[in-house]
């Protein structure tokens, strides 16, 4: 009896040794679909570097935000995060919760541009890493030549060829609000290009921070030319078509034959979805992207058109030496180009070479970034949540199936109050 | 008493040794003192049930832990201001605001609403469908089959059953071929199709309820039929050959019998459709005017983290189901006295 305890605590203790070799780093991150397999490739690219790392990584969809604030109350929250929410990154901060990563981590891999968005109240606590472009029109290059449509470059432009879509009998865009417990975001993206594009970037920024309310009549004409498209019938299904339809199938229409649609607005990492549900087409021929037109030409200083970007930081819980490592990995040169080749997504590398992309949209959108004058991260997303991830959406969502402008507006400028 | 253990002590040195020191412990200062109280407080609790509480105890204990003090914490918490932690630096003492936010806010006024609705209509209609399908399956030949199809949905998780009915009401543009059920079905008789869950304010309510009525009539049915079974065959007999109708036998003679087993299952039912959440939350989130009271408290607990809020509408919550609770807790003690 004595032998076998003691070979099976020696046993114990070896494998507790091993154990105590192994590090381990647990990230959490809300992408389900078909950029799940990408991100493991990074991890894997990872743990062959740094063989005495070992990265856990757990997936969950849109519920993380509720699943972070459980886990941080119970004082376990996972060591990373890369996500999009940097209002509630500015919470955390404030709380205390994570780690300001000032002097830890090298960013000078990082798009100088990029950078600025992660910092706040002096501290570093988002790195950027994987960039989308929102303000990108997707539209089928065959079916725009088949029907002698142009490629518009002005917003009158723009509904020039919406004229010309409903003369021939078609429907001009497709909308997908639907998003399950986040529906509406699709539509705050909208609202946000059209202020970008109309009343300026510096005004956005105030908007974005409530220094104007949502009263105000430069906010309520944005939401206005966005309800145009609704009230001029431009929108597949109309109303109802584009509360039901889920973002994610949003872009199918413009695929159908005869096509049910022609031009969809969505950001760059639609791509892998339209991929997803028809794996022939191919980028460029057959479906492709062109920047939404600006509005009016004195919205910006040098009349170029604003860009909408988004993207996801990586915020550090937990500061350990193979965190602080695994983050500095997530913004390296390697891992940026995984991502980009994996999905065809752009690369927040600040040496990005848009010639090395195989896709031509990706490779578009990679300059639109490098080039953009004026680029402005997305405004729900800076917000707080109870405004960014609540009365936003919500407010999109009544818009659109018909409520009063003036009611809505007081309705999120009344949410806004309390949560500045 | 360090040293070798006498000889004197004889077989069992260990308890001999053991015994002397309980001895000199009863016999000193403090050793009075504990016995003293001990023996008071025996005297106090002489008739006290010692075996029954101790059976109890465990349970008690862990109710009291996971249930009483969290409650208790919650309405302390009511009436402090947002943050996610308990108490803490950042967390204020408002006072009354989120109550009055409960009850004037116009969203929370929609949420109560929607609630008393749900309360209404489909405790109305399980109850109603539950004790019609008893009924009426008795007399059935594949009873057993039927009941087994009607039970089948509560054996659904609540989330797979509003997943599988998001795809009912789904909705596709006239012209594209609809994929949802409910709008295939309109469109082959020649209709629009509707998108039924965008419909506010009541289309959109009606079939969220549907959602849940079908999940627990089965439930209902279920024990209607047992209490209907349970009704002497010799009653109804008599009462047919007395000349009465179907209907009055049903109206007469078998709902006063099922009078009881109808008000528990009523209770029941209204307990459970007051906490509704799963349903309104999959398929629309609370938009478009089909907000609830629990969804409510979960989006202002984790979304936007004001934990004072969402304190104030826990307590509403728990504060419309007391009643019920109260009622069928009477009702079971009487019975249980009656016996």
């Amino acid at each position: 009896m004595r032998k076998v305890l003691t070979i099976l605590s020696v046993l114990a203790l070896v494998s507790l040794a091993g154990f105590a070799q192994m590090k381990y780093v647990t990230v959490m991150h809300g992408w389900p679909g078909e950029q799940a397999p990408a991100f493991q490739k990074i991890v894997a690219a990872f743990e062959e570097e740094n063989p005495d790392i070992t990265i856990i990584v757990e997936v969950v969809g849109r519920d993380r935000p509720a699943l972070l604030a459980t886990r941080l109350a119970q004082g376990n929250p996972p060591d990373l995060t890369p996500h999009p929410w940097i209002g509630t990154m500015k919470q955390w901060a404030d709380a205390g919760q994570i780690v300001d990563l000032t002097g830890l981590v090298d960013t000078s891999d990082i798009n100088p541009a990029l950078v600025p968005i992660g910092e706040y109240d002096g501290g570093l606590y988002g790195l950027f890493i994987f960039p989308n472009v929102k303000s990108l029109v997707w539209y089928n290059p065959k079916e725009f030549a088949a029907n002698g449509y142009n490629v518009p470059t002005t917003w009158e432009g723009l509904q020039a060829v919406s004229e010309q879509i409903i003369a021939g009998g078609g429907v001009p865009w497709s909308i997908g609000l639907e998003s399950g417990a986040a529906s509406g975001w699709p539509g705050t993206d909208w609202i946000e290009d059209i202020i970008l594009r109309t009343a300026g970037a510096d005004f956005y920024d105030q908007w974005v921070a409530h220094e104007v309310p949502w009263t105000d009549p430069r906010v309520k004409d944005a939401f206005e030319v966005f309800g145009d498209l609704f009230a001029n019938n431009y929108v597949l299904g109309g109303a109802t078509g584009a509360l039901t339809t889920n973002f994610g199938d949003a872009a199918d229409p413009l695929f159908l034959d005869p096509p049910a649609a022609y031009m969809q607005k969505q950001a760059t990492f639609i791509n892998g979805f339209i991929t997803d549900h028809f794996p022939n087409l191919v980028a460029g021929e057959d479906y492709a992207i062109f920047p939404l037109p600006g509005i009016e030409d004195d919205a910006t200083p040098d009349g170029s058109i604003p860009l909408l970007v988004s993207g996801d930081v990586v915020t550090v819980f937990n500061n350990r030496p193979e965190v602080i490592k695994f983050a500095q990995f997530l913004t390296s040169e390697a891992a940026a180009n995984i991502w980009s080749s994996e999905l065809g997504e752009l690369s927040a590398y600040v040496d990005a070479d848009p010639a090395q992309f195989s896709n031509p949209i990706t490779r578009q959108a990679q300059e639109m970034l490098l080039n953009a004058t004026v680029s402005r991260f997305d405004g729900s997303d800076l917000m707080p949540g109870e405004v960014g991830a609540g009365s936003f959406w919500s407010g999109i969502l009544d818009y659109v199936s018909g409520i009063d402008l003036d009611t809505v507006l007081e309705n999120i400028e009344a949410s806004a109050q309390d949560a500045y | 008493m360090a040293g070798k253990i006498p000889e004197s002590y004889g077989e069992n040195p260990q308890r001999r040794v053991r015994e002397r020191w309980v001895r000199a412990f009863e016999r000193s200062a403090p050793g009075r003192l504990t016995l003293g109280i001990g023996r008071a407080i025996a005297r106090r609790f002489r008739s006290v049930h010692w075996n029954s509480w101790a059976f109890v105890a465990p349970a008690l204990l862990l109710i009291g832990f996971f249930l009483v003090y969290p409650t208790v914490m919650t309405v302390i918490r009511s009436f402090f201001g947002r943050g996610t932690t308990l108490f803490g630096p950042n967390v204020e003492f408002v006072g009354l605001t989120n109550w009055k936010y409960v009850f004037t806010n116009e969203i929370m006024l929609t949420s109560l609403r929607n609630n008393a609705l749900w309360a209404v209509l489909f405790t109305a209609c399980t109850v109603g469908f539950g004790l019609t399908l008893a009924v009426m399956l008795d007399r059935v030949k594949y009873e057993k089959i039927a009941k087994s199809i009607i039970f089948i949905p509560a054996a659904i998780s609540m989330v797979g059953a509003s997943i599988i009915w998001k795809f009912i009401y789904a909705y596709k543009p006239a012209h594209l071929d609809q994929i949802g059920l409910l709008n295939g079905i309109v469109v082959a008789l020649g209709g629009e199709p509707l998108g039924w869950l965008i419909e506010r304010p009541w289309i959109n309510n009606f079939c969220l309820i549907v959602v849940g009525v079908w999940i627990w009539t089965g439930f209902c049915m279920i024990i209607f039929s047992a209490a209907y079974k349970n009704i002497p065959r010799a009653l109804l007999e008599a009462a047919r050959i007395d000349g009465a109708s179907e209907w009055r036998v049903f109206r007469n003679v078998i709902l006063p019998l099922l009078g009881p087993t109808a008000g528990v299952v009523a209770t029941t039912m209204v307990v459970q459709v007051l906490k509704v959440f799963d349903i309104v939350y999959v398929m629309t989130n609370g938009n478009y005017s089909t907000e609830v009271i629990a969804n409510r408290m979960y989006k202002e607990m984790f979304n936007y983290n004001n934990y004072g809020r969402a304190s104030a509408i826990a307590v509403v919550l728990l504060l419309l189901i007391v009643p019920f609770m109260i009622v069928n807790i009477r009702r079971f003690v009487s019975q249980e006295g009656a016996r």
